[in-house]
């Protein structure tokens, strides 16, 4: 889609551009074009000389474990705060959509945690699931579920995906209930004539219809759960124990804050560079479907 | 008091030649429709002249001033939309004054210049309405005013009645056509409507493929069409064309079934033999009795009765499709037509232009 | 008239229609009994967080928190907002608060700003380098702050950045998403208006200012909302960069508050930072919920 009328001006249209493109080329391209290099290059351990070793630092970091260890961890992770996040919304979101009136009062109640910042809400379930102090972690306790996140893996990953599917709970539940509503009623109606009970209706009409919304929100969901989450690992478990919840971007982090390892980790973030232009890729492979549809 | 002149406007997009050098003379006052299909180049020529689109050759001369290469705002016009292109944020006053204020005029001016137009539309109380309060002919009102308020030298209008509905297009038509002899503003104005263009335009221009396939006052264009295209497209039902060939010395026309016409008006120049097309005006066939002498049978296929009149479209022998317009009502399976001396008009079947005595 | 010719009674079948009836109430109590499910998993933690932060710090280190408020409230809020909390002296919340605010302000207004002035450069004007200029734009799309956060933190060392509010935030501001949101709405902007308003002599700027801007007020609004709490939940970037106590977000300052999460922290006044830092965003998006829905329904598009 274009416009047929235009202003006249080649300087103007610059000077409005620059201040975006200063910031992409400066904060966007020139990092990416240093990572890609780095992720190239081996720097003796003080820093005083650099050696171009190809793809030696990839070689290395794909067979490094412990990357196998948080590739795995992401993996794993994503899915259940996926699967999770967008089965409960799509619930919810039917249920909601029921009533046309309730739903808009539901919708209010339940979008609310879209606010909260992925580190707070950690803080909000660690409250919660605290051996000692939460309420949750107590009970478990009480029953004789020995719980303690901080030296069993499994229940910190646990906890890091509660804690992180909950925050993504609304943004899904808006996305699925603005879908659901915006299926025509004709269809619906149609359905009903044909003889179809509610879970058939559902199931045969009503989930391929919102096929396209499920699958863009499959995408933005996966997406959050390896980039977006660092918060949350970072405030609740620290990656660990025993680097059970490390997952790709922390391990980014780690080795390059923490243990100063600039050329493993550019080749890191480059390996991340290339899942996330997939993910868009197919995200927008998704969007065209959906205007086609 | 305000001419425009255009000579020799051509415009190509991509090689392709939209206009082929459009020469047109419009007078002070003079109020000019360009009519045409659609793709006929009419809306970019109007656009030419407002200064929307660059020519790819020739001049926009408004009041001996040569405007071609100049922004719109310089060019002392105004235009009304086919959209309006009303700013919805803005009121009506604000739609209005907007163009005189970026132009600078004190508060005082815009105020009166913005009342005075109202005025004569007839608008004052819906001045401080937003453009989506306003009903489909007040809107069209507006985009008057903001074009009036201007006081320009041109008004241009882009087929501004083609988004109101029948009735009330006929009344804006009227409305239009008051204002401007009374405002005596020279104007363009663009059209796909023959019978806008017939009732509005003190003459008309008849575009085709790009080029003015005819220039001159409505009336002239009725009955004195310069070729087929234009004798097909103005007159509704349009006009029945069939084909013959010059015959008897160029007195008379002879039909595909030997049938000989005789044209009173005089002969035709061309040589003996050629073929030709006469045109009849489905009003002009005259309905006959029986099978005399020259009468052409239709075989009745529809039947549109239309109160006081009736449109009988029917094919003759030859499998030539034919319309007439009857007075009061018909019923029937053949009508006899014959076809009259006076109103034939007569076309090179070959360039289709008109040939006279 | 005469009753005798009147049709038969219809036929009911009153057992099929009980039973309809039945299913019909049976599904939406099931509805609103998930909903209202739904809602109290929603909604727990953060009762649970606003009852921590209403009892004293013994109460809650004993494990004894109870599911009502307690009477502590004043003075956990009041030391947060003054001194801050933990065993770590932290920042006060105040000066955090201050912090997110002026972040999330300054981030969404950036994007916003620049993003419109791009869009409405690619949009209304036809130069050489304009598709350049768009694909350099939109490709940024891909490339999220986390995954280039070393080399981007580089650059902010080598310009001598660090600990600066322009580090904290111009990084932050450029936007695809932003952009192509603007361009797609100018799109809908008819091309009469920019011809009404050539006509009417108004340049490139005024038009911006006098017709588009104001069209663009609803999206605005619905973006501003967006990215104010995008702003406000940044986390990574700016404990990269923030080393001055002084600059703290309220964010990563109550990460830094938990430490390991030992029961022995001053979880009163954590809990009582906790709510204070989810109050603001929390409240954008209740009171501009409207717009909310609608900026984050279009951005995604």
């Amino acid at each position: 889609m274009q416009k047929k009328v235009f202003f006249r001006g080649r300087l103007l249209p610059l000077v409005l551009l620059a201040p975006q493109l200063a910031v992409t080329v400066v904060f966007f391209f020139w990092p990416a074009g240093q990572a890609i290099l780095q992720s190239t290059m081996r720097e003796d351990a003080f820093g005083f000389s650099r050696e171009f070793v190809g793809l030696e630092n990839f070689r290395e970091v794909l067979e490094d474990p412990a990357w196998v260890n948080a590739a795995l961890n992401s993996f794993v992770f994503s899915a259940l705060v996926a699967g999770l996040a967008l089965g409960l919304a799509l619930f919810l979101a039917v249920q909601a959509d029921k009533s046309l009136r309730g739903a808009t009062v539901y919708r209010s109640l339940l979008i609310w945690p879209y606010a909260v910042a992925p580190a707070v809400a950690a803080v909000l379930w660690l409250f919660l699931f605290q051996p000692q102090v939460g309420l949750i972690g107590r009970g478990l306790n009480a029953i004789g579920i020995a719980w303690d996140y901080r030296l069993n893996g499994g229940q910190a990953m646990t906890l890091i995906v509660i804690a992180a599917a909950w925050k993504q709970l609304a943004y899904n539940f808006i996305f699925f209930l603005a879908g659901l509503q915006s299926i025509p009623a004709s269809v619906l109606e149609a359905a009903a004539i044909d003889g179809a009970r509610p879970t058939r209706r559902f199931w045969t009409v009503i989930f391929p219809l919102l096929s396209p919304t499920t699958f863009f929100l499959l995408v933005v969901n996966l997406t959050y759960a390896f980039f977006e989450t660092f918060g949350i690992i970072h405030a609740l478990t620290g990656g660990g124990p025993a680097k059970a919840t490390e997952t790709l971007i922390y391990k980014v982090y780690v080795d390059g804050v923490e243990n100063l390892n600039l050329g493993q980790s550019s080749a890191q973030s480059v390996i991340l560079m290339i899942i996330v232009i997939a993910l868009t890729a197919i995200q927008f492979r998704a969007v065209e479907k959906k205007v086609h549809y | 008091m305000a001419t425009l002149s255009l000579h020799g406007v051509r415009k190509s997009f991509n090689n392709t030649a939209v206009l082929h050098g459009i020469d047109l003379e419009v007078a002070d006052g003079e109020l000019v429709v360009i009519v045409g299909a659609s793709g006929c180049g009419k809306s970019t020529l109007l656009r030419i002249v407002a200064g929307l689109e660059t020519p790819s050759d020739g001049q926009v001369v408004i009041n001996g001033r040569d405007v071609t290469g100049l922004e719109p705002a310089d060019r002392d016009i105004a235009m009304v939309f086919q959209n309006y292109a009303l700013y919805p944020h803005m009121s009506v006053f604000g739609n209005m004054a907007y163009g005189l204020k970026i132009r600078g005029l004190p508060r005082a001016e815009i105020d009166r210049r913005v009342r005075d137009a109202a005025g004569i539309l007839g608008i004052e109380p819906l001045l401080d309405r937003k453009p989506k309060q306003l009903s489909g002919g007040q809107r069209q009102r507006v985009a008057m005013g903001r074009a009036i308020v201007r006081e320009p030298a041109l008004f241009l209008f882009d087929e501004p009645l083609s988004n109101l509905d029948a009735k009330l297009r006929v009344q804006m038509r009227a409305e239009i056509r008051r204002l401007q002899r009374r405002l005596g503003v020279t104007s363009l104005f663009v059209t796909h409507d023959q019978v806008e263009a017939m009732t509005l335009g003190d003459r008309l221009v008849v575009m085709n493929a790009g080029r003015p396939a005819q220039v001159a006052p409505p009336m002239e264009i009725f009955a004195r069409p310069a070729d087929t295209y234009v004798a097909g497209f103005i007159g509704s039902p349009s006009m029945n064309f069939i084909p013959a060939a010059l015959d008897q010395g160029n007195a008379s026309a002879r039909l595909a079934d030997g049938t000989l016409v005789p044209f009173p008006e005089g002969h035709r120049p061309g040589s003996a033999g050629q073929p030709i097309t006469l045109g009849v005006r489905p009003e002009h066939l005259l309905p006959g009795e029986g099978e005399g002498e020259g009468a052409i049978p239709l075989a009745v296929e529809l039947i549109e009765p239309l109160g006081s009149e009736t449109v009988v479209h029917g094919r003759a022998p030859g499998g030539l499709a034919i319309t007439a317009r009857l007075p009061g009502t018909f019923s029937g399976s053949v009508l006899p037509v014959r076809l009259p001396g006076a109103h034939l008009h007569v076309f090179d079947a070959e360039t289709g232009r008109r040939l006279d005595p | 008239m005469d009753g005798s010719l009147a049709t038969p009674a219809p036929v009911r079948d009153d057992a099929l229609l009980r039973a309809t009836r039945r299913r019909r109430l049976a599904s939406r109590l099931l509805a609103h009994a998930a909903l209202l499910l739904g809602v109290a998993i929603v909604a727990f933690p953060i009762w649970m967080t606003l009852v921590g932060s209403t009892h004293d710090a013994g109460t809650i280190g004993r494990g004894d928190v109870p599911l009502l408020p307690g009477s502590h409230a004043a003075e956990n809020y009041a030391t947060a907002w003054n001194e801050g909390g933990g065993r770590t002296r932290t920042t006060p919340a105040s000066v955090m608060l201050w912090n997110s605010l002026l972040m999330a302000v300054l981030i969404a207004v950036g994007k916003i700003t620049i993003s419109i002035l791009s869009a409405y450069a690619v949009v209304f004007f036809r130069f050489p380098g304009r598709m350049i200029a768009f694909w350099a734009i939109f490709i940024t799309l891909m490339l999220p702050v986390e995954v280039r956060i070393i080399p981007t933190f580089q650059v902010i060392v080598d310009l001598n950045l660090g600990n600066s509010w322009t580090g904290l935030v111009v990084p932050l501001i450029a936007s695809a998403t932003a952009t192509l949101l603007f361009r797609q709405f100018f799109l809908t902007i008819p091309d009469e208006f920019v011809e009404a308003a050539k006509m009417d002599g108004a340049g490139p700027l005024r038009f911006l200012r006098d017709v588009v801007l104001p069209l663009s007020l609803t999206n605005i609004a619905a973006l501003f909302v967006i990215l104010f709490i995008y702003g406000w939940n940044q986390y990574l970037w700016p404990l990269l960069i923030i080393n001055d106590r002084s600059m703290e977000t309220i964010v990563v300052g109550l990460s830094k508050m938990i430490g390991r999460g030992d029961s022995q922290n001053d979880w009163n006044t954590i809990m009582a930072t906790a709510v204070l830092a989810l109050l603001p965003p929390v409240l954008v998006v209740a009171l501009m919920q409207r717009w909310f829905v609608r900026g984050l329904t279009e951005t995604e598009k």
